[in-house]
């Protein structure tokens, strides 16, 4: 009995130390084949099912995600002016926000192929870009690049960049000119309103 | 969403963007809630909506139609063959900026897509490892030190810094649809391309309809963060949070 625990434990122990010795751009690599591998296969996902889509991005993408550093790195210089609770709240919304909205591009989804630039890391790194490139039939590649840092055991990223736009970075504006005009609760409100109205529209969507 | 990308180079309407320079010379810097990258959000915001109006009821369903009717290989030798004519210009500029071996793959592109490729009609060169480059006068400028001189919004051309204008001017000079003769079929083409261009971008409408809390704003910053990854060839330094 004791033995087989021990066993147990040790190959726990072997799967979690392979695990962190993961590097980011193997990481990037599995992921990505992974969630294209799946949406070639589904039909659904295809025809824009989007409530699908959602689904395996939540199964298969979010967990190597870090939503509250992108929040942050979104709202810039105001962030140490929210209180915990208000900080959480923005990072939940935040992050239906992009998942809505960017998983909706997977729909789209028609033989792209993705190329994975050499990566190299230095020793005890923790803040690495890893590049892609997505390569479609008729026209020009695009650039797309996953910055990760490495929390505890694991990398997570918190950051996106297509074509050199930064998902996160792109909405520090926006998010400032919400919270001169309305604090911190201002900038939450515009969100849950938001995510509220692309609720709406994709129950509509659904019924047709 | 016209331009949204800044890749439009169509200039249907130079005429337009005159009388754009003489309304802004009228209503000068505006430095209302002062957007240091923004100087003259007013009158951009209204050239936006008007913009937006035009796009809405004329170039994006043009581009719709197009986008139906044309089967994918014609669209992709129409992009391809504007991308060809395109090249002879970007090796200039990547000769301005210093980059002889880009040049020299810009050039070998043109030599390889006019000839093998069938008058452009086919990237022959992409399939042989010669990588397309993105350049223009606008960046030319960039890497010689000039500043973007503040962000404005066009009709029809979409989002341009100052810089950017002015190096637009000079791309629309050097540029062989322009000079194709006669007027009529120069027009076609100009037209055509401009519809290549925005039924490119399609796919990008929605994701900025539903992503972003001002329209405005969002594809500002997505042109300015572009920019900035074009000029220093999708290698730009990174900026401190």
């Amino acid at each position: 009995m004791m033995k087989k625990l021990i066993t147990f434990l040790f190959a726990g122990f072997l799967a979690a130390s392979a695990c962190a010795q993961e590097t980011p751009d193997v990481l990037i690599q599995q992921v990505t084949e992974d969630v294209l591998d799946i949406i070639r296969k589904d039909k659904d996902i295809q025809s824009g099912n989007t409530q699908k889509v959602i689904d395996l991005v939540d199964k298969k993408v979010l967990p190597h995600f870090n939503f509250q550093r992108m929040t942050a790195l979104a709202v810039g210089k105001d962030w140490k002016k929210a209180t915990p609770p208000q900080q959480q709240q923005l990072t939940q919304e935040f992050k239906t926000l992009l998942v809505r909205t960017y998983s909706n591009a997977l729909t789209g989804y028609k033989n792209q192929k993705v190329v994975y630039k050499p990566f190299k890391m230095n020793a005890g790194e923790t803040d690495v870009l890893v590049r892609t490139e997505v390569l479609q039939p008729g026209s020009k590649p695009v650039q797309l690049d996953y910055s990760l840092e490495k929390i505890e055991a694991a990398w997570k990223v918190y950051d996106v960049t297509i074509a050199g736009i930064s998902l996160v970075t792109n909405y520090r504006d926006q998010f400032g000119q919400e919270v001169r005009n309305g604090g911190i609760d201002g900038l939450i409100a515009t969100l849950v309103n938001k995510n509220k109205s692309l609720e709406s529209n994709l129950a509509k969507a659904e019924k047709k | 969403m016209t331009g949204m990308l800044g890749a439009l180079k169509s200039g249907a309407c130079r005429g337009l963007l005159a009388g754009g320079f003489l309304a802004l010379a009228l209503s000068g810097p505006v430095m209302a809630e002062g957007n240091p990258r923004d100087p003259y959000e007013g009158f951009n915001r209204a050239m936006f909506s008007a913009n937006e109006v035009v796009d809405q009821y004329a170039a994006k369903p043009v581009a719709q139609v197009y986008d139906k009717l044309t089967p994918l290989p014609v669209k992709a030798g129409v992009g391809n063959f504007f991308g060809n004519v395109g090249d002879l210009w970007i090796g200039v500029n990547s000769a301005l900026q210093g980059k002889f071996s880009d040049a020299g793959v810009d050039i070998g592109r043109l030599l390889i897509n006019s000839t093998i490729g069938i008058f452009g009609l086919f990237d022959v060169a992409s399939e042989l490892g010669l990588e397309k480059h993105e350049e223009d006068f606008g960046q030319s400028m960039a890497v010689w030190g000039a500043g973007d001189g503040g962000y404005l919004f066009w009709p029809i051309i979409g989002p341009r810094t100052a810089r950017d204008t002015a190096g637009w001017f000079v791309d629309s000079y050097a540029d062989p649809v322009w000079r194709v003769r006669p007027i009529p079929v120069r027009n076609s083409l100009v037209a055509l391309r401009f519809v290549d261009i925005r039924a490119s971008l399609l796919p990008a409408d929605k994701v900025v309809e539903e992503a972003a809390l001002d329209k405005y704003a969002y594809i500002r910053d997505a042109y300015l963060q572009r920019r900035r990854n074009q000029i220093y060839d999708g290698r730009p330094p990174r900026l401190d949070d």
